[in-house]
């Protein structure tokens, strides 16, 4: 970028695009991987998903680390979703870095009010 | 039942969903919750955590192109995820409490509305005169068609952003996009064109899906086993279907079988949510 080249509409439109474009195919990749695991290890299981049960600890928020260490395919498809749903909320993060470039005050408030209502939504699950 | 089995029903199936989700514009989680449960007997808050899922996969992914054309209102967008975002949340935590037999019927109910209302004849009216909130909040913008470039404002900012609210609710509470409810908000009450109020519903989407998936995500709603082909599934059918839509101009009938389908879905969650069987 040159010193006189101003931050502008169409750039931060470029950076979301990309992105959300590397968001959605870096976690899908992870996903993908993480199932062929799963099924080569557990495709011959009997599936049940009739009633609601605890899921493992592998593939909770707490464990999921561990889960991926241990190499289970669950743990990494878990990851690859987690890194999804990241990507919409990362996209509000380059939002407010574009906004502050283009000095428009209003919405830099504007996005980081729609992240701390995202933050706020994790605290609560992790209360409630 | 094996798991190999399961995964390659959900697999085609979110196939099936996330195509005629694309041609018809009212996204995958219409037809995927509902084959998860009814057919394949799946809990439905998992269903409804792996639709969440996938809807964020498709929204981004299709927004990535929109972005960049210049069509979407980033503003317009960002201002309203405020609305959509907190009723995301509240829509998440009241799912939580709901039994499972009235959430199917609610969602039958919100399925047969949202398809009558797909079929409305629209009317596009571009307006010009200057409304003080859309100025102040700097929402008239301007977007490009193959006859240059179309400047448009936006009006009634606080009827559309209660709808938005509503239209948050839903989405956190049965794992649908409400990609219908947001294009009504913004084209019918706010007056923003058609190209540019379904774009930005899409991009705003994947913002509040996530706001809801971390609640579910939290409290163990999201099983990987289940998210996992119908994330991948839908992403592949709508990609199929996105190539389709540039090519093809009779989506009329489509939009009827498409209708026909999401009736009879919805009619078979709401009786089996009333019988208990759900």
């Amino acid at each position: 970028m040159t010193g006189k080249h101003k931050f502008k509409d169409t750039d931060m439109q470029a950076v979301i695009g990309w992105v959300l474009r590397i968001g959605v195919i870096v976690s899908i990749s992870i996903v993908f991987y993480g199932g062929v695991l799963y099924i080569i290890r557990h495709g011959h299981e009997v599936a049940s998903h009739t009633k609601f049960v605890a899921l493992p600890t592998f593939v909770q928020l707490g464990g999921i680390f561990k889960g991926i260490l241990d190499y289970h395919g669950r743990s990494i498809i878990q990851f690859g979703i987690i890194l999804l749903i990241a990507t919409p909320i990362l996209r509000i993060m380059f939002s407010v870095i574009g906004f502050i470039l283009e000095k428009d005050r209003l919405y830099v408030c504007i996005s980081l009010l729609v992240l701390l209502i995202i933050f706020l939504s994790m605290l609560n699950g992790h209360v409630g | 039942m094996s798991v190999t089995e399961f995964t390659l029903i959900i697999l085609a199936g979110s196939c099936f969903a996330g195509f005629i989700g694309s041609l018809t514009g009212l996204g995958g989680g219409f037809i995927i919750i509902p084959l998860l449960t009814l057919l394949l007997h799946v809990d439905i808050h998992f269903a409804i955590g792996a639709s969440l899922v996938s809807i964020i996969a498709t929204s981004s992914g299709s927004a990535a192109a929109y972005v960049k054309e210049g069509i979407t209102n980033i503003r317009l967008g960002m201002f309203l995820e405020i609305a959509t975002t907190t009723g995301a949340v509240i829509g998440a935590m009241l799912a939580m409490f709901i039994p499972t037999h009235l959430l199917a019927i609610i969602l039958g109910v919100i399925l047969i509305i949202t398809a009558l209302l797909s079929l409305r004849k629209k009317v596009e009216l571009i307006i010009k005169p200057k409304d003080g909130w859309a100025e102040k909040l700097k929402l008239n913008s301007t977007y490009p068609t193959a006859n240059g470039t179309v400047h448009y404002s936006v009006t009634r900012i606080g009827g559309g952003f209660v709808v938005m609210w509503f239209a948050g609710i839903l989405s956190g509470l049965l794992g649908i996009g409400s990609g219908a409810l947001k294009v009504l908000a913004m084209d019918t009450i706010m007056r923003v064109p058609f190209k540019v109020s379904t774009t930005t519903s899409n991009f705003m989407i994947g913002v509040t899906g996530a706001a809801s998936a971390v609640v579910y995500l939290q409290r163990g709603y999201i099983d990987p086993a289940i998210a996992m082909p119908v994330v991948i599934g839908v992403l592949l059918g709508a990609m199929g279907g996105s190539k389709i839509l540039v090519n093809s101009k009779s989506s009329g009938w489509l939009r009827w079988v498409f209708v026909v389908v999401v009736v009879v879905l919805a009619s078979q969650l709401i009786y089996n949510g009333i019988i208990g069987k759900i």
